[in-house]
């Protein structure tokens, strides 16, 4: 199963709309409710970062017997020093974002603490791709 | 992963229409789930804070107010969230938790008496 989701840069109200289908989606296909809660976690932190750093981005999602895999392709400033981002406590965000009750640099990590597999790359100024993928058993 | 909670038997359960009653809180959506019963609380304004540790069945109090807090309560699996000091739910947001069957409570308690309260009551600490 192949879906696709748009998310726009600062749309804090559609953030999450992507992540709220796949729980529902994995939630008809009887996957274990630990592994979902990984999976959409994962997700929803991937999710919010594209609203809150990027101009635009689409989130490709592939599920099939065993996990499900997730593509996040966004169009942004990209991340200059991956290793630093990775660091629980680092952040960029703005104000904005974090009256929201984010940016507090926990996103990346957490998405690393919940996905079987993930791998960040970036172009600075350009964009981010993230790939996530989390097994079923 | 998650910040693991130890389970006992023991924990004391505290019902969701016991907590409005101690909170002077108002339902301000999920009525229907007031039987519900909760051993665990957590408090906090910050949604990482909430999507890293094992929110399973918790009772979450925030003074955070947005759309975001419902999203994040959806993806954490947490079904009762208690609004502090007089925080207002959007439509956005009474529609999104009656979707996802949120009991949504508000006081206009502070959060630190909120949580005085509830911890006396017997309510435990997740970690």
């Amino acid at each position: 199963m192949h879906f696709e989701y748009k998310v726009t840069g600062g749309d804090f109200t559609g953030a999450g709309y992507a992540s709220s289908q796949l729980k529902k989606l994995l939630k008809q296909l009887g996957v274990d409710p630990r592994v979902i809660k990984r999976a959409v976690i994962a997700l929803y932190e991937a999710e919010v970062n594209i609203v809150a750093h990027a101009r635009k981005g689409i989130i490709k999602i592939d599920i099939d017997k065993d996990q499900v895999k997730m593509i996040l392709d966004d169009e942004g400033p990209g991340i200059a020093d991956i290793s630093m981002a990775m660091q629980k406590g680092y952040s960029t965000a703005s104000e904005t974002v974090r009256a929201m009750g984010f940016g507090a640099g926990m996103g990346l990590p957490n998405i690393s603490d919940n996905a079987d597999f993930f791998n960040i790359k970036s172009t600075p100024g350009v964009g981010t791709q993230l790939e996530i993928k989390v097994q079923f058993k | 992963m998650y910040k693991k909670r130890p389970r006992f038997m023991n924990d004391k359960q505290l019902k969701l229409s016991d907590i409005v009653t101690m909170l002077e809180g108002k339902v301000i959506c999920g009525d229907a789930f007031l039987e519900r019963a909760v051993s665990h609380g957590f408090a906090s304004d910050l949604l990482s804070d909430v999507l890293t540790m094992d929110s399973h069945d918790v009772l979450w109090l925030t003074g955070l107010s947005n759309l975001q807090t419902i999203r994040t309560a959806e993806m954490a699996d947490i079904s009762q969230i208690v609004l502090v000091r007089d925080k207002v739910a959007s439509p956005e947001m009474l529609e999104l938790a009656k979707e996802n069957h949120i009991v949504l409570i508000q006081t206009r308690l502070s959060m630190f008496r909120s949580v005085g309260l509830l911890y006396q009551a017997g309510l435990s600490p997740v970690f």
